[in-house]
């Protein structure tokens, strides 16, 4: 058993959430809030020490002229414009930094959904047909390609799915409820592995029963 | 003033990203690399909003006397102490033996780390109560969980030497060929919103419902 | 109607808890054990990947994850940091979720002081980001802008593992351990798609299954997918650790969820009967 009053507060936290699975209390209500409370504490020193400093202070009180860092005086402006939401005469203003941010992420999200999630996919479905004494990959590949565009029929409803749309659309569905299969069952995965990472911290960690 | 500002910042903005990525002459990157720095920076301000407006809330709360004050009262006090440990520590704050580490690692990481493993529970339960298989389309995600649930852990090669390779294959070309659908489609999604927001067609931040 | 599947259905949920709650615990406890863990194509092609890198050149290693998914993304972190210095390959290490930088911090140490390497000369970790796929595109342009200092503050510039550095075109290959958003998907189509950069992804499990489009398509040269990806790694790096050990009762847990959906639909099976006799009124 570990004598680390660190290890102790942590095991002790970690059954004061479990414990919501017999039902709400007041031990699982305080350490939902103290997880709030020291994720935000948390979140705004990190994020001093991470970016505010090193990537805007320190340029700007130590090199002010050099290499175009005056120009940092523009996202301190807007940083401290975010802050007009807390008074409603001029919360308008903080539309602004919002704006920067809602016209930079769109446009690096075209270039990379377009290049990376269609043009390279388009890309990977251009598979041979016949694979020369490889049954097998030639089923795979019609699959593959017949997968793709039965689905993408499916997701296009401009025109009613019937006659030979509607059953293409059919056999969509059925690749779809085959992706989600697979999905529940790697989620299923990954929940319970995050339950064993947990009794593990309880049983090595903090009893000291397990031994890895 | 109010609606023009930020529309020009956000159409500005995103012209100028993605004219970024197709050119490469200094003149124009130099641009581009600016405004990502400054978008860098900017959304470490948000962070720091945040915080403020969650310490607004619940000290209001607390003032107030509100439903569950004491538990808002511990949230603002584990705020506050884990942000005066962490800047009282300076940049060494995360290194190892330091209180803001030892914060880190007993409450935030323990927490953290708790809270989703509650998920393995009630996907438990789920499994039980809610997955019903009444249609062919239920059927077939039915049977793909189980293949995968079973197969990508080491005793689905004891029930069968089969499922691993049926997981694998299952895996590897119809659930693909579903899940390229899905990312293509989406794909053109971000992109055609993408295309409405740095052409100022969508404006939801600029509505008159104050703040974005 | 029989008596049993009525009580069935009504079965407090707490019994499913204290049942998975034992399932896991058990064979921790016991050291009982089902089966081997067998090392599957998509781990090999991630181990394959770092073995091809030359010794000393420089990889980034990107933890994007943070306590919430330690037990997944954590055991995949540390292997591939072992198998990286084993190789004497260089770290380059960076986070773009807020919990991550102590993480990394954590498994370089422990595989630094494995294989006698040393901070700021064989690896460093650039720490945290904000701004999501911002920092990625950045980073083509200039990574020591993008990350003027280390996590300690120590300025790039004083640090001789990041010489030479200067963007994407110095690194033979990205290693992204990921936990959702921003991760793997970002990376791919902000640096890979960009930039050409050999990429291999380690993904909790509920994320795995949308990368085997990029798998397929060459975007990524290998994947791990969840504890069970992990553990396949660990044990082709030959160091079995946290993750296979964890497998077992993975196993077993597994099962008896199958065995929950089955049971779950046999107590369901007299409520649809009754529901059909009735007719469409019901």
């Amino acid at each position: 058993m570990s004598h680390d009053i660190g290890i102790w507060i942590a095991a002790l936290l970690t059954l004061g959430i479990f414990s919501f699975l017999y039902k709400d209390n007041p031990a699982y209500k305080l350490c939902e809030h103290l997880f709030v409370g020291v994720s935000a504490g948390y979140y705004v020193v990190l994020t001093y020490f991470s970016v505010v400093r090193p990537n805007l202070l320190d340029p700007m009180f130590h090199d002010f002229f050099g290499h175009r860092h005056f120009l940092l005086v523009i996202p301190l402006a807007l940083g401290i414009l975010l802050f007009s939401r807390f008074f409603p005469k001029g919360d308008w203003l903080s539309r602004w930094p919002i704006a920067l941010i809602l016209g930079v992420y769109p446009a690096l999200r075209i270039t990379g959904f377009g290049q990376g999630d269609f043009v390279e996919q388009i890309h990977g479905t251009i598979l041979p047909l016949w694979v020369h004494g490889n049954l097998g990959a030639t089923i795979g590949n019609w699959l593959l390609v017949g997968g793709l565009l039965t689905t993408l029929i499916f997701f296009f409803f401009s025109k009613e799915h019937t006659g030979a749309l509607g059953g293409a659309a059919r056999i969509g569905v059925y690749f779809l409820m085959v992706s989600f299969g697979a999905s529940y069952g790697y989620t299923v995965m990954a929940r319970i592995s995050l339950l064993i990472g947990r009794v593990m911290f309880l049983l090595h960690d903090w009893l000291g029963v397990l031994h890895l | 003033m109010k609606r023009e500002v930020p529309l020009l910042i956000s159409i500005a903005a995103g012209i100028f990203v993605l004219i970024g990525f197709f050119v490469p002459h200094p003149a124009i990157r130099t641009t581009y690399d600016d405004i990502q720095q400054w978008v860098i920076i900017v959304v470490a301000f948000t962070y720091v909003l945040g915080m403020a407006n969650l310490l607004r809330i619940n000290v209001e709360q607390v003032r107030r006397r509100a439903k569950d004050w004491p538990y808002k009262a511990a949230l603002v006090a584990a705020l506050l102490i884990t942000m005066a440990v962490g800047f009282s520590e300076g940049t060494r704050y995360l290194n190892d033996g330091t209180r803001f580490s030892w914060i880190y690692n007993t409450f935030y990481s323990s927490m953290s780390s708790t809270m989703f493993s509650l998920l393995a529970f009630f996907i438990a339960s789920a499994a039980f109560r809610a997955f019903r298989v009444r249609t062919v389309e239920a059927l077939l995600l039915a049977i793909a969980a189980f293949i995968l649930m079973l197969g990508r852990v080491p005793i689905g090669n004891i029930i069968h030497p089969l499922l691993p390779q049926a997981a694998d294959w299952l895996m590897e070309i119809p659930q693909n060929a579903a899940k390229r659908g899905i990312l293509m489609g989406a794909a053109l999604g971000v992109m055609a919103t993408g295309f409405r927001i740095i052409l100022g067609i969508e404006r939801t931040y600029g509505s008159e419902s104050g703040g974005g | 109607m029989s008596p049993s599947l009525a009580d069935l259905r009504r079965l407090d949920r707490r019994w499913i808890f204290l049942a998975i709650g034992v399932l896991v615990v058990a064979p921790l406890l016991t050291g009982f054990h089902i089966a081997p863990v067998r090392p599957g194509a998509r781990a090999k092609g991630f181990y394959d990947a770092i073995e091809r890198v030359p010794a000393g050149a420089t990889v980034l290693l990107a933890g994007d994850y943070d306590p919430g998914t330690i037990a997944e993304n954590y055991p995949m972190h540390l292997a591939a940091a072992r198998q990286l210095m084993s190789r004497n390959i260089k770290i380059i290490a960076v986070e773009l979720y807020p919990g991550g930088p102590p993480l990394a911090d954590r498994v370089l140490r422990i595989a630094g002081e494995e294989f006698h390497k040393r901070e700021s000369y064989d690896y460093v970790n650039l720490g945290f980001k904000s701004g999501n796929e911002v920092v990625m595109s950045q980073m083509g342009s200039s990574i020591p802008r993008t990350f003027p200092a280390d996590r300690r503050g120590i300025p790039v510039s004083q640090i001789p593992v990041m010489k030479g550095v200067e963007n994407f075109s110095q690194i033979a290959l990205l290693v992204s351990v990921s936990a959702g958003f921003p991760g793997t998907k970002e990376w791919v189509q902000q640096v890979v798609s960009r930039y050409h950069v050999p990429m291999i992804a380690g993904v909790t499990a509920v994320s795995a299954p949308e990368y085997y489009p990029y798998l397929q398509a060459g975007q990524l040269q290998g994947l791990l997918g969840g504890m069970a990806g992990a553990a396949e790694y660990e044990v082709l790096v030959g160091h079995p650790a946290l993750a296979t050990r964890g497998m077992d009762a993975q196993s077993l847990a597994h099962v008896f969820i199958a065995f929950m959906i089955l049971l779950g639909n046999i107590a369901a099976l007299p409520q649809r009967s009754a529901g059909k006799k009735q007719g469409p009124s019901a």
